[in-house]
């Protein structure tokens, strides 16, 4: 038993595996590099590198078989594999200190990015000039809403995600009197107003969705694109259904009234709220002259906190972004239409470790110079005394 | 003869410097003063630069030269020439062969003889509308879907578009005297604006006013929607130094009130005794000009348009290209010569092409205001810079000519490549947004390009280990042994610059888009480098990798680099993307193929190569003397 372990512990902590799995990761950003052509940059980035396993299904089978390690363990196995080995291995002399430093670096980028992954929220935040928003909305992920408007300070908005509207089940709303029944669900559509090829009527009974029609898409994996997606959905007040509508992110406001109350329902892309809000004063896009190369972006915002009473302006440029509340806005894109105000849109980044390749950059730079200038200054000095 | 030799390196320093010093002797013009012409700042792709970098950079696009090769087939004309004759005597320009076709069926397409590789506008103008019928239809396609045939015909026609631009850019091509033309132009506008108006209140007007005003208006349109590089700088650079305009916006503008630009008018007495070939005249009114544009406290733009004119004529880079490769041919011959001379010619030429090539960098910059790289043609410049500085370091250590070549041949193969690069335009073009940061493209860049530089190198060696053992019987495994120790020190550095180069790489994305890594295609590249640098290190200090396989493995660095450097520009994605280069794909290809057959030359089992044999009895051991390094314990 004693003699497994420690062969265990041997192999593990080998430097054979650390060059195979080096390999190995060389062939994965490799592939995953070459797949982002057909499957978009979001898409492979999912499953190449954040996951255990490349999984394949031969054909048209409904089965899938691991093909490949994926990111995560290939980079799971790398951190075990150093940690090992400077355990095993360790001693604190002088000739090994850059060693240390660089593989401690390495280790706290390693698990830097694991956080980050598993931490980090991207989203959008778009507005024009003189517009004042306090959430964000996901670059990817969707959501169908109700909202009780009936208080005219505050909406009660009633959330469900799209993964829930996709399963095609009847949907409990928490905290309310009303279901969700899902009659119809697209991932990826076209909306249009007349009958066209491969369009089928929505079959909603209420507001602007009755006259619609709906083409489904393929999903897309294009960066510049996200899929919009539409469902039919029939809202029940315990056992009486009020109606089916049409919802979909890429209709205006539809409500209607039940008990005295007004509802909003609709579909929309997924909010991050915030507890405070931007405004957008000026936004400033510049071309160098007698060209199409843009030269500089920024949006001058006005940041309101309630809570903390703050209020002031800042400029957020390309390059400068704000870091504030522990979200950093980014300037992400400009309308380039001149006419009429401009509008601006923002990353909004939460990312808690985001410090952590500062640190190890530094760790890493520094550990790499003193081991090798130590190899430099060994052999000119040997070829000093030698020549 | 020993005198000779030791002078050797010495004299062929001093005339190849003679050689590149010699772009600072005054031109002797007779005549007209074309290269002070080609002084005059204009503005174009957004900057200020002299209109010899107009007519270069238009000539490399259509012609792929900088020059133009006249009927005889000995002379050729200079950039600036021909940049004053297209704009001021279009009709002897259209005479000129500038246009490059390649493609038989283009050239079958347009009803062209195959003898020629270029052609004249004369000689296209009778197919221009079947041209026009094949662009219309192309340029609905993908351009990546695109055929050769498809490629060229939009490449001609590109070029054909430039062409016609730069004709209409300082008169209407069918003007002849362009001085009298706006003296005519001054009579008329009192009298036409107020016939336009009196016709617009609908009041009565004097036709003939009215359609003279409008025939001249018709032409300046025409020019301002036409017109390539802006040649009225700002009337108030005080205020606004960017506000350049077009001959033909400026001159559309004085019906709005005020007076022709006086610029303008400069220009159109400098075309119009250019035209008819008063060179005195043409002269004065430059040299007025000039003085003219210092009185309007435009001497930063002067200064610009003299500084980046004496380095287009200087071709810093262009003369280090032929140094080095003369440098590769004295290193190379002193391994079969044995021949210490040889050596030192090698280093001494290297050193000055070495010299050559930093005093451009360095000029580059100054003009740009910019570190050294900003985009792919300045990167294949600091490349060669990075590898030949290393290689020549490698050589003072070890005085074996293993560094001389390996950095002259590293340095002329990536001076190929920028020229190459160079045919696209304006090497110097402004930089978009998110690129304008002066601080991330002193670190990251050129860390990183520093990165591949060096992996460059170790490859590099590694060749030269491969086909020196394999080929010739001159690898003595102590030869061998330094190499190896050169490849290992050379990885190491490859590792330090690669590894910071893409963490400070991933920092700027974090400073700029707001996540540190997103495998965007260029991030994955360079980390790609990384990962093979530290397997190559691993498997070394593991013994998992022999000297051979060693040495194979540096040269799949190669690849690696490669690929980064080039490869994920041409999957067309990512916010990184330059754009796609299909000729450039090929190339790309061909060279990888080139590495694997190298490193299957270095994986053939050692009886097959020359060197390392053991010596037929009796004889004494082939190949150099063993070094004193030997005796260095493994680093």
């Amino acid at each position: 038993m004693d003699k497994l372990l420690k062969r265990i512990i041997a192999v593990i902590s080998s430097l054979r595996l650390t060059v195979v799995c080096l390999a190995i990761a060389m062939v994965l950003v490799f592939v995953g590099t070459l797949a982002q052509v057909d499957e978009g940059l979001y898409q492979a980035q999912n499953r190449y590198f954040k996951s255990l396993w490349i999984w394949w299904s031969p054909g048209n089978a409904t089965f899938k078989i691991p093909v490949f390690p994926g990111g995560y363990l290939v980079g799971g196995v790398l951190l075990v594999n150093l940690i090992a080995a400077h355990i095993k291995r360790f001693e604190l002399s002088r000739k090994k200190i850059g060693i240390f430093i660089i593989h401690s670096g390495l280790i706290l980028l390693l698990l830097g990015q694991l956080f980050t992954d598993l931490l980090s929220t991207e989203s959008a935040l778009q507005f024009t000039e003189g517009n004042s928003k306090a959430y964000s909305e996901d670059f990817h992920a969707n959501e169908v809403v109700l909202i009780d408007q009936t208080d005219a300070q505050q909406d009660r908005v009633i959330a469900v995600p799209e993964r829930l509207i996709a399963s095609q089940k009847d949907v409990t709303l928490p905290s309310s009197s009303f279901n969700l029944r899902v009659k119809n669900y697209w991932p990826n559509t076209d909306l249009l107003k007349e009958a066209a090829e491969g369009a089928v009527a929505s079959g909603a009974t209420e507001d602007v969705g009755k006259a619609v029609f709906v083409r489904s898409k393929p999903l897309t994996a294009k960066m510049d694109e996200r899929n919009l997606p539409a469902a039919v959905v029939e809202v029940q007040a315990g056992q009486k259904s009020l109606g089916s509508w049409l919802i979909s992110p890429l209709l205006r406001k539809q409500t209607f009234r039940h008990e005295n109350k007004e509802y909003e329902i609709g579909f929309r892309f997924a909010r991050h709220y915030m507890p405070f809000s931007l405004s957008l004063i000026d936004a400033q896009f510049d071309e160098y002259q007698g060209t199409a190369i843009p030269k500089n972006y920024s949006s001058r915002v006005r940041v309101e906190n309630p809570r903390t009473g703050e209020d002031r302006q800042v400029l957020i440029k390309m390059n400068e972004p704000l870091r504030y509340g522990g979200l950093t806005f980014f300037q992400f894109q400009m309308s380039t239409n001149r006419v009429g105000p401009l509008s601006s849109t923002l990353q909004v980044v939460r990312n808690p470790s985001w410090l952590t390749p500062y640190i190890s950059c530094v760790m890493v730079g520094l550990g790499l110079m003193v081991q090798f200038l130590s190899h430099l200054v060994g052999f000119i000095k040997r070829r000093s005394t030698t020549a | 003869m020993n005198k000779f030799t030791r002078a050797l390196p010495w004299i062929l320093v001093a005339i190849f410097a003679g050689w590149v010093i010699s772009a600072f002797r005054p031109p002797k013009e007779q005549g007209f003063r074309l290269s002070e012409f080609g002084k005059l700042p204009v503005l174009l792709e957004g900057r200020v630069q002299p209109l010899d970098s107009v007519g270069r950079n238009t000539l490399l696009q259509i012609r792929t030269k900088q020059t133009v090769l006249l009927d005889d087939g000995r002379t050729s004309m200079p950039a600036v020439e021909w940049v004053a004759e297209t704009m001021m005597k279009p009709d002897v320009a259209d005479t000129r062969k500038i246009f490059r076709i390649d493609h038989p069926e283009v050239l079958s397409l347009l009803k062209l003889p195959e003898k020629q590789k270029y052609y004249s506008l004369n000689e296209i103008k009778g197919s221009i509308a079947e041209l026009q019928k094949q662009t219309d239809r192309i340029v609905k396609i993908d351009d990546k879907l695109r055929t050769p045939f498809e490629r060229q015909v939009m490449k001609l026609a590109n070029g054909l578009m430039l062409y016609n631009r730069l004709k209409n850019s300082l008169k209407h091509e069918t003007t002849e005297d362009f001085a009298k033309e706006l003296d005519d132009y001054r009579k008329v506008i009192q009298p036409g604006v107020a016939a336009v108006r009196a016709q617009q209140s609908g009041q009565e007007f004097s036709q003939q006013a009215f359609d003279e005003i409008l025939e001249y208006l018709s032409r300046y349109d025409f020019m301002a929607r036409f017109s390539y590089p802006l040649l009225i700088p700002p009337s108030n650079p005080e205020k606004a130094r960017d506000a350049w305009e077009n001959m033909g916006a400026s001159l559309m503008a004085v019906v709005k009130g005020g007076e022709v630009h006086p610029a303008a008018a400069y220009y159109a007495a400098m075309s119009t005794a250019y035209a008819k070939g008063e060179a005195a005249e043409f002269n004065r009114k430059l040299l007025e000009y000039r003085s003219w544009l210092r009185e309007q406290k435009l001497n930063v733009e002067l200064a610009k348009g003299r500084k980046e004119f004496l380095f287009n004529t200087l071709e810093a880079f262009y003369k280090a290209t032929g140094i080095y490769l003369m440098a590769f041919l004295f290193g190379a011959l002193s391994w079969f010569k044995m021949s210490p001379t040889l050596r030192r010619t090698g280093v001494a030429l290297a050193w000055l092409a070495f010299v050559v090539h930093t005093t451009g960098l360095i000029y580059r910059m100054h003009l740009e205001g910019r570190p050294p790289v900003t985009n792919l043609y300045s990167s294949a410049i600091f490349v060669g810079w990075g590898a030949v500085l290393l290689a020549l370091i490698l050589e003072r250590f070890y005085r074996d000519g293993i560094g001389v070549v390996t950095g002259a041949a590293v340095g002329f193969t990536t001076q190929i490549i920028a020229h190459n690069l160079a045919l696209d335009g304006d090497t110097m073009i402004m930089l978009r947004a998110v690129l304008d940061t002066n601080f991330w493209l002193a670190t990251h860049v050129v860390v990183i390009t520093l990165g591949y530089a060096s992996m460059f190198v170790a490859g590099f060696l590694a060749i030269l280990y491969i086909f020196r053992g394999v080929f010739t019987s001159t690898l003595s495994s102590g030869m061998g042994k330094s190499l190896q120790r050169m490849v290992y020190g050379i990885m190491c550095f490859a590792t330090l610059f690669s590894f910071v180069g893409t963490i400070l790489g991933g920092i700027w994305a974090d400073q700029s888009w707001g996540r540190f890594w997103g495998w965007d295609p260029k991030e994955n590249g360079a980390l790609l480098i990384v990962l093979w640098a530290a397997t190559w290190l691993h498997a070394r200090w593991g013994g998992l990798l022999k000297e051979r396989g060693l040495m194979c493995a540096a040269v799949f660095g190669n690849i690696v680099t490669s690929f980064s450097w080039f490869g994920v520009n041409m999957l067309g994605i990512g916010l990184h993307s330059y754009g796609f280069m299909d000729a450039a794909f090929k190339w790309l290809m061909a060279f990888v193929a080139s590495q694997l057959l190298i490193m299957a030359l270095g994986m053939l089992p050692k009886h097959f190569w020359r060197s390392f044999r053991p010596p037929p009895p009796g004889a004494k051991a082939s190949g150099t003397p063993e070094p004193a390094l030997l005796t260095e314990a493994k680093a």
